[in-house]
């Protein structure tokens, strides 16, 4: 029993160690005084530096910020109604076009989203790009809440309609505050999952707008230098802050066992 | 009666919106993809106008007869196939001992460790693709080994970076948690008392694993497989940035139909073939999943 639990604790170390060791080396060689990223030379904040006088790259950050930004605000909103309607009601169709997104590859949803805008002529940039990510957040920011959703007390809406408040009002001063936890952390999600997104903005961006995703690939198609590693330590810092703040206010967002009120 | 009436409105109302979003950007476009692969291909680029100057209609199945008849694209698909099946049991068999240690831990741990599983997925895709070319770069601590110890056996060096190995290292990583979450949430409804009882009745720890452990555990497994084959059968960064000149993949071959040779019906038969093998696949493990033991892990995944 006991070399079997050894044996099992050193494979699982092995494991994390694969997860964890290549991106403790990105973070690591980007305070490397080295143009190479082969060997530890001294301790540096240049690549920092030159970062911040980077223009290119301090556009595609910011595209990527608005980008983030609009999508989380929109998809919520979609989201959380999504979730809202799956929960209270019997649908066929939404279910399907919500969770679907998820399932399918994500490249398919990008070629798919590039023939419909070049059709219709739409010009491909920012908008188009945030359209995009939109479409493929909802259904996230829709499970976070249904879940939520899943471990409430059904019973606080229905004395809230028994007290005389319109479904609207029941909504509004009951539901939502109580599922307001899972709707931030949707939220938050919506915004990590658009700021990382590569496949889909690959193909809904155009030629000229760049987000930070994009602009990390060719940079690195290009040649390998530690100025990506200190973006890539940036962009690391910022979504772990927010999967962190996410999973403080939805306890159950990443626990595979969902549904039970925590 | 004006409840029922209200009722209904309030349901159109919260789930219309979406539902409208979700028409006009997934499910419009998927369609619109769907027919421009029974079209031909515009001479710039795009589709070749719906009627044509005889006015006839532009429908036909040649795209189709191209990937079936043409060798290439079978051995490109194929290829494919196999890079996502083999990163689907390596997933395997690195993720199970950790879902098992997970899911015996106790209660105190069992979310952090979960977390800690799940905390690199939420990196970027590409800088987890970056770092590897970090790893494996020719300068670097491993090739140097490597190829010191060719060279102590009077071996030609072999470069790491750019060839299959880069590639299919970098799919494991990438999609490991995807077999660890619904692994864990399988092993973690085991009964104990079952194992307990075949020791009681004499089976050594491989004969538990392989004969209790193991087959309750599929259900998981299947899921675990589902979630890291499809989106392994359609990748196309992983190749285009690690890869060899002959490690293009069916993701690669779409994104060449889109960007470079703009041939859009032929670019929309592979993306079609590419999704209902996906689905198939991911149907095919469910439905097995489901017949298995202690089944209905599936949806929790």
């Amino acid at each position: 029993m006991r070399r079997r639990s050894a044996w099992l604790w050193s494979a699982a170390l092995a494991a994390y160690a694969f997860l964890y060791l290549p991106l403790i080396i990105v973070v690591v060689y980007s305070f490397n005084d080295s143009r190479l990223n082969a060997e530890w030379v001294g301790f540096t904040l240049d690549w920092y530096r030159k970062l911040a006088h980077n223009e290119e790259m301090l556009t595609a950050a910011g595209n990527s910020l608005l980008i983030a930004l609009m999508t989380s605000v929109v998809s919520t909103a979609l989201g959380t109604m999504a979730g809202v309607a799956m929960y209270r009601y019997r649908l066929r169709l939404l279910p399907v076009l919500v969770l679907t997104p998820i399932a399918i590859p994500e490249i398919l949803m990008g070629v798919a989203l590039l023939i419909f805008f070049v059709l219709l002529d739409f010009t491909l940039g920012i908008v188009s790009v945030t359209l995009a990510h939109i479409a493929f957040c909802i259904g996230f920011v829709a499970i976070v809440v249904r879940s939520r959703l899943a471990g409430m007390d059904e019973s606080l809406t229905e004395a809230a309609r028994d007290c005389g408040a319109a479904p609207w009002q029941a909504f509004r001063y009951v539901t939502l505050p109580l599922i307001m936890p899972g709707v931030i952390a949707g939220a938050l999600m919506a915004f990590t999952l658009s700021i990382d997104d590569f496949v889909i903005t690959f193909f809904t961006a155009g030629a000229g707008t760049v987000t930070l995703p994009l602009q990390i690939y060719s940079m690195i198609k290009i040649a390998v230098t530690p100025e990506v590693n200190a973006v890539s330590t940036l962009l690391m810092l910022l979504t772990l802050a927010l999967i962190v703040i996410a999973s403080r206010l939805s306890p159950t967002l990443f626990r595979s066992e969902q549904g039970g009120p925590s | 009666m004006p409840a029922r009436a209200s009722g209904r409105l309030g349901k159109s109302l919260v789930s219309g919106p979406p539902l409208a979003y979700l028409l006009i950007f997934f499910a419009i476009p998927t369609l619109i993809m769907v027919l421009a692969s029974f079209r031909t291909p515009g001479e710039f680029g795009g589709l070749a106008p719906l009627v044509d100057e005889n006015g006839k209609f532009d429908v036909n199945l040649e795209s189709y007869s191209r990937f079936f008849t043409e060798p290439v694209y079978a051995e490109v698909f194929v290829k494919s196939v196999w890079y996502a099946l083999f990163t689907t049991l390596a997933c395997l068999a690195l993720a199970y001992p950790l879902a098992a240690l997970i899911a015996k831990s106790s209660r105190k741990y069992r979310d952090l460790l979960l977390l800690l599983v799940i905390l690199p997925f939420w990196s970027n895709f590409l800088i987890r693709v970056y770092a590897w070319m970090i790893i494996l770069g020719p300068q670097a601590a491993l090739a140097r080994a490597v190829n010191g110890m060719l060279a102590a056996f009077g071996h030609e060096p072999v470069p790491l970076l750019f060839s299959s190995f880069a590639v299919l290292v970098c799919l494991v990583y990438v999609h490991l948690p995807f077999m660890v979450l619904p692994l864990y949430a399988n092993l973690e409804k085991h009964d104990q008392a079952l194992l307990d009882a075949a020791q009681d009745l004499g089976a050594h720890a491989w004969q538990r694993f392989w004969r209790i452990t193991f087959p309750l555990s599929l259900p998981g497994v299947y899921a675990g497989a589902a979630l890291v084959f499809i989106p392994a059968l359609g990748i196309f960064a992983i190749p285009d940035i690690l890869g060899g000149p002959n490690d293009s993949l069916i993701g690669n071959l779409i994104k060449q139909q889109f960007l470079e040779t703009r041939d859009w019906p032929f670019g929309s038969v592979l993306s079609i073939v590419l999704t209902v093998a996906a689905l198939a696949l991911a149907a095919l493990a469910a439905w097995i999943g489901r017949r298995g033991a202690g089944g209905g892990s599936f949806d929790r995944a």
